[in-house]
């Protein structure tokens, strides 16, 4: 009860103070930090991280070079795409340095409302597609066009598809255009969502084991792909505007390279921070290097970011200058 | 007084009782008669009419994106929500501050002497080891965060409720008006006011507090009015006699003497608050249960676990503490001075440990347990997945389970005409309760429809209504286990303990590697997590059964078995109503949750709307698992409410 007494009488006073000082002025909530933000006079910088793990990948290494070559604390948020922009845009994240693609996010936040920095390319460039385990392209050499697709959804039947075939989905949170695609282009297939990425790798780990088949939704780069060799089946050929309409797509995805986007307050004032997560780039190699640390030799982060940085010295020296 | 209205029913003449149900069915099958042709005539169909609903999705759009448009501009969101935000911010960031001052050493210390003052000498240890645990899984500055959101949001938290208490403990009116809305606020799943506050407030720890606050206050609420409104009446007429005035006899009388009901009511609400704080990682709370999120993306889960155990331990160690703070409500002012030496102590250690330069916790003594965890799920995975001989692997059973028990229960469901639904929701709720109970049911199921969302609403229900059958057959075979054997019980209370405090989010990643993806494995984890409540109720429901009815019983030469089925099951029936209540929320709960791991229905669009910023699909969703959650709770709820599950 003392810890409780006293901690509110401080939270009061501060709480009081705020009032106070403010007056009636405005209260901008979208010019606040986290409060777990610079404790301690440290100079802190909070990282999004969004929920696949390349992402976690760019986060660590930018965090241990930050902590221990820049003398920053870090801190780092797990906020889907979509909402990372909104808390890029409040301040409340100072950079997301992996985004696949969000024009209208972009518009209102980059171009009409200038609280959010472009900060450069991440260097990789991602693309999503549907993969089949390799293992079955060798037993049916034609399953990679969607054409023959119709002719296999027998193989792909589980007691979640129902009488169709499935087509295996992630996290809700990505890019996503396949209930679409599987309605226009007229295949016998059913969309289940694995809900998480974690619940889908868990699920193609398993069918891998035993060699079943299983068509899915995924996207490189990848570290998977090290484990589970996949082979891409061709859809229509994306074409410059087939996916503005989301209902009528009827094409493949397209090739993205990745950015990095920084808070328009940060992009300013962050100092050596923010002139280093500007310069941070590096290669689809480089990153599943690390993922593959991280995710399937259960590495902690931090441990594959030492790791990485300790034998790539010339890589990222050129980001601190 | 919860006694006598339980007990009226029961008194009364079984054949009376019959009676009554019989009128009951009558007339709703008058009513049935009168109203089903006419509904059916204009809106023929199956599932719920299209004509019948309204589409929110363009105005909640429109609303959404007006609020994010002029969240830096508006006068409401500047001079009102910002205020509460800026607040918020910086009352977590001064509790941050302190505890970080405090160091390692300090907190520990500081939390030790308070549980060797409040609850002696064994608590002490345990919260000082419980303390140095989440230092050494390497969780320090992690429960630090979650720490200091939760003293905020409990702070505010005991303040709203022991506001609206007072109100509703000293005027019969508010009380009347109060009530029905904070017991409905106690069977919601948590994870349905999360999409309103991100709304408002966007993502971050404004928006987490206030979620918690909102989960956290009624619990409060609900004990100090009870506490204001059980007081002995003649105590209150012998103050009333000395002349005290209004205020007088509230602070030197009522208050007081609803000491015992305020300090459970301030365990509840941290125990709630602490489920929230780890729920709240969705929209951006930071600390443990964003670790446990984390960690969960990359189906690490002995990462999941090294963070999920400092919050066990938390929760453990906080519900003990203030547990033992309301059993000794009762004794007289003890003296202050102890209380001073402890604080000395505490602050002798924060300043030892400053002084020594070991603010942190030191990086090398942290110990992990990840790998080991991580190796015995593989083997889990490996060797129980499937081929097992005889019994089949645990994927073979979830395929089975979807397939004969989930896949026919949705399409019955899918496949009633909507009016039978409504029907049977009334039928239902009215043999267990009264009109307005059943009304409200009714209501709710048929604001569903209207929302729009009929369809995945009943895909979610057949999941319910599949993982309570298994929850309850389990956790009545377990609880008549543990009602009858002393050993078994003492084995099992930990156990139940350690079931009931975990976060959710923990149950999910396993239950993925056993059982794969899709509904199977989002029931599997509701049954996980609402087993330990119904055990727990079915065991203490069947052990308070009267001792002289169960020795007349066996002095009449009934074997255990008859005893157990015509003297313990029947008097215990208040007991396992409740119990099914309880099972349903709670399970409901964790359904919803597992639209994470592939359950699809309303768990999915209420993710799809967090995630994809979505706020439209997500809210419709949220609203729609609100309405399914008054729905249950009607329909399984007998007479008076119970204190609830406390986390």
């Amino acid at each position: 009860m003392r810890r409780r007494m006293s901690t509110s009488v401080a939270t009061t006073a501060v709480v009081g103070s705020l009032v106070l000082l403010t007056g009636c002025g405005a209260a901008d909530m979208t010019k606040q930090a986290s409060p777990f933000a610079n404790a301690q006079g440290a100079k802190s910088v909070t990282l999004s991280v969004q929920s696949w793990v390349g992402a976690q990948s760019n986060v660590a290494v930018a965090q241990y070079l930050l902590e221990h070559k820049l003398g920053y604390r870090v801190d780092t948020v797990q906020v889907d795409e979509v909402p990372a922009w909104d808390a890029l845009s409040q301040g409340r994240v100072d950079a997301i340095l992996e985004d696949w693609g969000h024009p209208d996010q972009e518009k209102r936040y980059v171009d009409d409302k200038k609280t959010i920095a472009r900060g450069g390319g991440l260097g990789v460039t991602g693309h999503i597609g549907w993969f089949v385990p390799t293992y079955l392209v060798k037993q049916h050499p034609d399953i990679t066009n969607w054409k023959n697709l119709n002719k296999y959804s027998s193989l792909f039947r589980t007691a979640e598809s129902g009488g169709k075939g499935q087509l295996m989905d992630g996290s809700p949170s990505y890019v996503t255009n396949d209930k679409a695609l599987v309605n226009n282009l007229k295949l016998d297939y059913q969309v289940v969502f694995a809900g998480s990425e974690a619940a889908q790798i868990t699920q193609m780990k398993q069918f891998a084991k035993e060699k079943k088949p299983f068509l899915t939704y995924w996207y490189s780069p990848q570290w998977l792909f090290k484990k589970v060799p996949m082979t891409e089946v061709k859809l229509p050929p994306y074409k410059e505007g087939c996916d503005t309409d989301p209902a009528k797509v009827a094409c493949a995805y397209p090739h993205t390279p990745l950015q990095k986007y920084l808070n328009a307050d940060f992009a300013k004032k962050g100092g050596n921070a923010a002139a280093f997560l500007k310069k941070f780039k590096w290669s689809t190699e480089d990153q599943n290097e690390v993922s593959l640390m991280i995710a399937d030799q259960k590495l902690t982060p931090e441990q594959a970011a030492k790791k990485w940085v300790d034998s790539h010295a010339s890589t990222w020296k050129a980001w601190l200058s | 007084m919860a006694t006598v209205t339980a007990s009226a029913p029961r008194a009364l003449p079984g054949g009376l009782l019959k009676h009554r149900a019989a009128q009951k069915l009558l007339l709703l099958a008058l009513v049935a008669a009168i109203l089903v042709p006419l509904a059916n005539a204009r809106w023929a169909s199956g599932s719920w009419p299209a004509a019948l609903t309204v589409d929110l999705t363009k105005p909640l759009t429109s609303a959404s994106n007006w609020i994010i448009d002029n969240r830096d501009s508006n006068p409401l969101f500047l001079y009102f929500f910002g205020y509460i935000s800026n607040a918020v911010v910086i009352s977590v960031h001064a509790v941050y501050l302190v505890l970080l001052a405090a160091g390692w050493a300090g907190v520990t210390a500081l939390g030790a002497l308070v549980a060797w003052r409040v609850a002696g000498v064994r608590l002490a240890l345990g919260t000082a080891a419980a303390f140095l645990a989440c230092g050494l899984l390497g969780m320090w500055v992690a429960t630090m965060q979650t720490l200091a959101l939760m003293v905020v949001a409990v702070l505010v938290s005991v303040v709203v409720g022991v506001v609206l208490g007072l109100a509703a403990g000293l005027s019969d009116r508010l009380d009347r008006g109060l009530r029905p809305v904070l017991d409905t606020m106690q069977v919601l799943p948590a994870y349905a006011y999360l999409l309103p506050v991100v709304l408002v407030f966007g993502m971050g720890v404004p928006a987490a507090v206030l979620a918690t606050v909102v989960y956290a206050a009624p619990p409060m609420a609900r004990l100090t009015a009870l506490g204001l409104r059980g007081a002995d009446k003649e105590v209150l007429e012998a103050v009333d006699s000395l002349g005290a005035t209004a205020p007088q006899r509230l602070l030197t009388a009522r208050i007081p003497l609803a000491r015992k009901e305020l300090l459970l009511g301030l365990n509840q609400t941290i125990m709630m608050a602490l489920s929230m704080a780890v729920i709240a990682s969705v929209i951006g709370a930071g600390g443990l249960g964003d670790r446990v999120y984390q960690a969960l993306a990359s189906v690490d889960v002995g990462a999941a676990l090294a963070a999920g155990i400092p919050i066990v331990l938390l929760a453990v160690v906080l519900d003990r503490v203030t547990g033992a703070a309301g059993e000794q409500a009762g004794e007289e002012s003890r003296s202050l001075r102890p209380w001073l030496y402890a604080a000395a102590a505490a602050v002798a250690v924060a300043l030892a440990g400053r002084l020594a330069g070991r603010l942190d916790w030191p990086d090398s003594w942290t110990f992990d347990i990840a790998e080991p965890v991580n190796r015995a799920v593989d083997w889990m995975t490996a060797h129980l997945y499937s081929g097992v001989p005889v019994v089949g692997g645990t994927a073979d059973w979830a395929g089975h389970f979807t397939t004969w028990v989930l896949n026919p229960v949705r399409s019955g469901l899918q496949g009633l005409p909507w009016w039978s639904v409504l029907l049977v929701v009334a039928a239902l709720a009215w043999l267990i309760g009264t009109w307005r109970t059943a009304l409200t049911a009714v209501l709710a199921m048929a604001a569903i429809g209207v929302l729009g969302v009929w369809q995945p609403s009943l895909d979610t229900l057949s999941q319910v209504l599949a993982a309570v059958a298994v929850t309850l057959v389990l956790g009545f075979a377990t609880g008549i286990a543990a009602a009858r054997s002393d050993r078994f019980e003492r084995l099992l209370r930990p156990v139940l303990d350690v079931f009931q405090t975990m976060p959710q989010f923990v149950y999910l990643i396993p239950v993925v590697a056993l059982f794969g993806v899709g509904r199977a494995p989002a029931a599997a984890a509701a049954v996980v997590y609402a087993l330990p409540a119904v055990v727990r109720i079915t065991a203490q429901g069947l052990r308070q059964v009267d001792p002289a009815a169960l020795e007349s019983a066996r002095s009449l030469g009934a074997t255990p078995a008859q005893q157990l089925r015509q003297v313990q099951l029947p008097l215990a029936r208040p007991a396992l109503l409740l119990a099914v209540n309880q099972g349903v929320v709670l399970v409901l709960a964790v359904v919803v949750i597992g639209g994470l791991v592939g359950g699809g229905a309303l768990g999915y669009d209420s993710v799809f709307g967090l995630a994809q910023g979505d706020l439209a699909t997500g809210l419709v969703a949220g609203a729609a698992i609100v309405c399914l959650g008054l729905m249950l709770d009607r329909v399984t709820q007998p007479t008076e409410r119970r204190a609830k599950k406390g986390a």
